[in-house]
């Protein structure tokens, strides 16, 4: 055989068949159920948000490489699931022009101007919600209340289409849906502004349903409301090992663990743990944002490190902080220390075991 | 009770590559025809190239030796058949850099005639320890299991240290190999017998048989072959890659690590692959040094899958050619196995020993990837058996960051490739580690070199002020004698003062002035050594004329 002809590279010559676009693909299916839910709890808006903010990050992605002379990337699925997530993450009434600002926002500050995938400090989608939160603070806490895709407070596929892009429904439609607060929203205001207990702002006529909650039923973005689905999603990564255990257990128990705490010591002033848990983005933060492949640490260790930061940030933002919730702020703080916690969290290699006496 | 642990541990990471065993474990041995030329390389272990002792011309035994050890890490090499050394000669063998290296090409006569020298010892376990290592040294045993490092220097184990246990390796744990595990189908009995004989050697007590649970022939067969052996226990080890690693093999069945940068001897342990114990009893029973070896000639490009014994120095071209030739979509020969093995740039080149395999890998078997920016998954961290951080370990030396590497302990990483293997991007993560362990090694050689060069310059440079000074002192008790005849000998003490004030001055000033310059254009160098002397020269006579006038 000639020379040539044969291939010359590196051991090892087999390869487990792993590939970037199905990690990718794993984590949309993984988000699909939650994401479809969504859309049968809020109707066509929610379809139409989910539809543009992830059709313009591909967008700016395609258009940035273009740009930078660079190989398209769309193939890598790593901008649709950007768009996806950011999009689980935006109120369902948001306007056009907030989703597609909160993806090029993504796509073009959070991850291109690093280098593109791989290189991106930040979890693209969460500096862009942050940003959106930051920059248009109505928009990002306008709360519809959840009136389903077909029901008869339902709005019809046209409305919706007005309503996202021009801001009010088609002349001579009145909104039925009144918008609402999210149940950390209530908490915030009632119990840590206006001073009532945990009871008093859940009960009367908000009526907080921890079932709702759970199934999401309730206010909130896209993508906060069934911690069961995004849980059942992301226990099924854990399963194909596309994510571990680690940030996942750590950030739950980094919140929940002082939720439990505050709330044994005074019931009335701080909510049990199960609301932290099934309220807010949690669920969402905990299995789709923390374990970002890219902006979370590959040590083990540091994993571990990393989500109890997030989930204790998350509480104390909750609790203290001048934001309802701070799962977003949470995880964006804690990204930029995974540098220094890969640093300084690496195993113990092999042979260099500390002695046992 | 001992060394050995009473369950079997875990090492951290591994894989779980797809076996494709089944191509070849039914395949029995077969003795491959004698092939027309053999190629014999003079340096197929570990260590130093063995020294050619024949010439061109010469006839020579089955058995003879063709090159001695070329250092004390380093093995012989014999006359795989009798026949006429036709050439010694440059010739392509398997090595990463598809280079050349020195061979004997034998002419086989096609009589196989043995030396008759060569006679074996029917009761080895009468011979002394120390007879055994070198009957092992003069056969030229190497680790078969790929590794080829010489037998008998793991047979030799420093005095101070005590082996408790041999452990041999018939794990394989490479996919596609079966030659280990048809060996001990077929041949325990001389497993046996070989075991028996290192552990007189060694004069160690125990020994266990690692094998993985996806050979249940051989370690049903071992079994029954050890049946009566109070010190020999087979273990059946559960399958993942890479157990057959020495390190790992030894974590498994003792639960210890071998410290880094030390050997498995520190802490009590020598590892044998299954093939070497058949080797070493070949050489001390039969007295036959170690001319051929079993190759599992397998892979879905290959048209008969066989486990061939073949010669030393039969060409890989002659082997694919027995076993039916390549199929036409073969994009991959690979000598050894498909994790750890090299991939040929040609099949012109000698079976050597550490040869356990030769794979022909169709496009699906090896599939040719575009490498992807890292995305951090982590997977790498979770499959290294040696607990390291192969993405970074890969960034720092795929970017030149060279001093960076130790740090990350790059030098403790065996290149078992389960990183890679699980990458999703692709990353050709082994191919990164072997560019910076060399580049580490070129720039440790440069170091030393330029502080060599420091060195020299810095001695010539004393050297040369010495010789400056000497002068002067000479000059100036010329001068002082002449003094001494005109005004008697009041000057004498004053230059007994004098000398360290010059010394001062002169010595100590100068190399840092060097030290600045060095590595810098030769000429220039020197002449600004050379004005430097004088200066300094200049200043100690001044000195000294100071004093002189001051007394």
């Amino acid at each position: 055989m000639s020379p040539s002809s044969l291939l010359f590279t590196s051991s090892p010559h087999v390869h487990s068949g792993d590939s970037i676009p199905r990690i990718m693909e794993m984590v949309i299916w993984a988000l699909l159920p939650a994401t479809i839910l969504s859309i049968l709890v809020f109707g066509w808006p929610a379809l139409l948000v989910i539809a543009i903010t992830t059709l313009a990050a591909m967008v700016t992605e395609y258009l940035l490489l273009k740009i930078r002379a660079r190989p398209s990337t769309l193939g890598d699925r790593s901008a649709a699931l950007t768009g996806l997530l950011l999009a689980l993450t935006l109120p369902p009434h948001s306007p056009w022009w907030i989703c597609v600002a909160g993806a090029v926002f993504a796509v073009l500050l959070g991850k291109q101007v690093y280098g593109g995938l791989g290189f991106n400090v930040f979890n693209p989608a969460l500096i862009s919600r942050v940003f959106l939160l930051i920059s248009f603070p109505v928009e990002m806490t306008t709360w519809p209340q959840p009136v389903g895709l077909f029901g008869d407070a339902a709005l019809s596929l046209g409305n919706a289409l007005a309503l996202i892009f021009t801001g009010h429904l088609s002349p001579g439609e009145v909104m039925d849906a009144v918008s609402s607060a999210t149940p950390l929203g209530q908490y915030h205001v009632e119990v840590i502004s206006l001073g009532k207990t945990v009871q008093e702002a859940m009960g009367g006529s908000y009526s907080f349903n921890y079932l709702n909650a759970t199934g999401g039923l309730i206010a909130g973005s896209l993508g906060e409301t069934s911690a069961l689905l995004l849980a059942l999603g992301g226990i099924y990564l854990i399963k194909k090992r596309i994510i571990t255990w680690h940030i996942p257990v750590s950030m739950l128990a980094g919140c929940l663990v002082p939720a439990t705490i505050f709330w044994m010591v005074d019931g009335t002033h701080y909510p049990d743990p199960i609301f932290h848990l099934v309220t807010g983005g949690l669920v969402l933060g905990v299995f789709y944002m923390a374990t970002d492949l890219v902006t979370s640490p590959v040590t083990p260790l540091g994993q571990i490190i990393f989500g109890a930061g997030c989930g204790l940030l998350t509480y104390i933002i909750r609790t203290w902080g001048g934001y309802p919730e701070g799962v977003s702020f949470a995880i964006v703080i804690m990204n930029a220390t995974v540098p220094l916690l890969d640093q300084y969290t690496r195993p113990v290699v092999y042979g260099k075991a500390k002695k046992k006496a | 009770m001992g060394i050995v642990a009473s369950v079997l541990k875990k090492f951290h990471g591994g894989v779980h590559p797809a076996g494709h065993k089944e191509l070849t474990e039914r395949c029995a041995i077969e003795s491959m025809p004698m092939p027309k030329r053999l190629v014999i390389p003079l340096h197929q272990h570990l260590g130093a190239p063995s020294e050619p002792v024949v010439k061109v011309g010469d006839k020579v035994f089955k058995g003879d030796l063709l090159g001695k050890e070329g250092g004390f890490v380093s093995a012989a090499v014999h006359a795989p058949t009798s026949g006429t050394v036709r050439e010694i000669l440059e010739h392509p063998i398997a090595h990463p850099s598809g280079l050349t290296m020195p061979c004997v090409v034998i002419e086989p006569d096609g009589q196989d005639t043995w030396n008759p020298q060569l006679k074996g010892v029917d009761d080895p376990l009468s011979l002394d320890p120390v007879d055994i290592r070198d009957r092992i040294k003069g056969a030229g045993i190497v680790g078969l299991g790929g590794a080829t490092f010489p037998s008998f220097i793991k047979m030799s184990p420093p005095r101070d240290k005590v082996v408790d246990l041999l452990l041999i390796n018939a794990v394989e744990c490479e996919p596609y190999l079966t030659c280990d595990a048809r060996l001990m189908e077929e041949r325990s009995r001389e497993v046996v017998e070989g075991i028996r004989i290192m552990l007189h050697a060694l004069q160690t007590k125990q020994c266990i048989i690692g094998i993985e649970a996806n050979k249940p022939a051989a370690i049903e067969i071992m079994q029954k072959a050890v049946a009566g052996e109070t010190n020999i226990q087979v273990v059946t080890l559960p399958v993942m890659y890479p157990q057959g690693a020495e390190k790992q093999l030894i974590e498994v069945v003792t639960g210890r690590q071998v410290p880094s940068k030390g050997l498995p001897v520190d802490i009590g342990v020598i590892v044998h692959n299954v093939a070497t114990a058949v080797a070493i009893r070949n050489a001390i029973q039969l007295g036959q040094p170690l001319l051929k070896r079993i190759v599992t000639v397998t892979g879905r490009g290959i048209v008969r899958p066989a486990n061939l014994e073949v010669l030393i120095g039969t060409l890989v071209d002659d082997v694919l050619a027995y076993c039916g030739g390549l199929k036409p979509d073969t994009v991959k020969v690979v000598m050894g196995g498909p994790m750890m093995g090299l991939a040929l740039y040609q099949t012109n080149v000698p079976v050597v020993k550490g040869t356990s395999g030769i794979l022909a890998l169709l496009r699906n078997e090896a599939p040719e990837s575009k490498e992807h920016v890292c995305i951090r998954c982590g997977s790498c961290v979770q499959a290294c058996p040696i607990q390291l951080v192969p993405c970074s370990m890969a960034w720092f030396a795929k970017t030149d960051q060279i001093d960076q590497l130790p740090g990350v302990d790059l030098f403790d990483c065996i290149e078992c490739g389960s990183c890679a293997y699980v990458c999703p991007a692709n990353i050709p993560l082994v191919h990164y580690f072997r560019y910076g362990k060399l580049s580490w090694q070129a720039k440790e050689r440069e170091n030393k070199k330029r502080e060599l060069t420091k060195q020299r310059t810095q001695s010539r440079e004393e050297r040369l002020a010495r010789e400056k000074e000497e002068k002067e002192r000479k000059k100036e008790e010329m001068k002082a004698k002449m003094a001494a005849k005109k005004s008697g000998g009041a000057a004498a003490d004053e230059k007994t003062e004098a000398k360290p004030a010059v010394n001062k001055t002169g010595s100590t000033k100068e190399p840092a002035a060097t030290e600045s310059k060095s590595g810098g254009d030769d000429k220039a160098t020197r002449a600004a050594k050379a004005a430097l002397a004088a200066k300094a020269a200049k200043a100690a006579k001044e000195a000294k004329s100071a004093q002189g006038s001051e007394s």
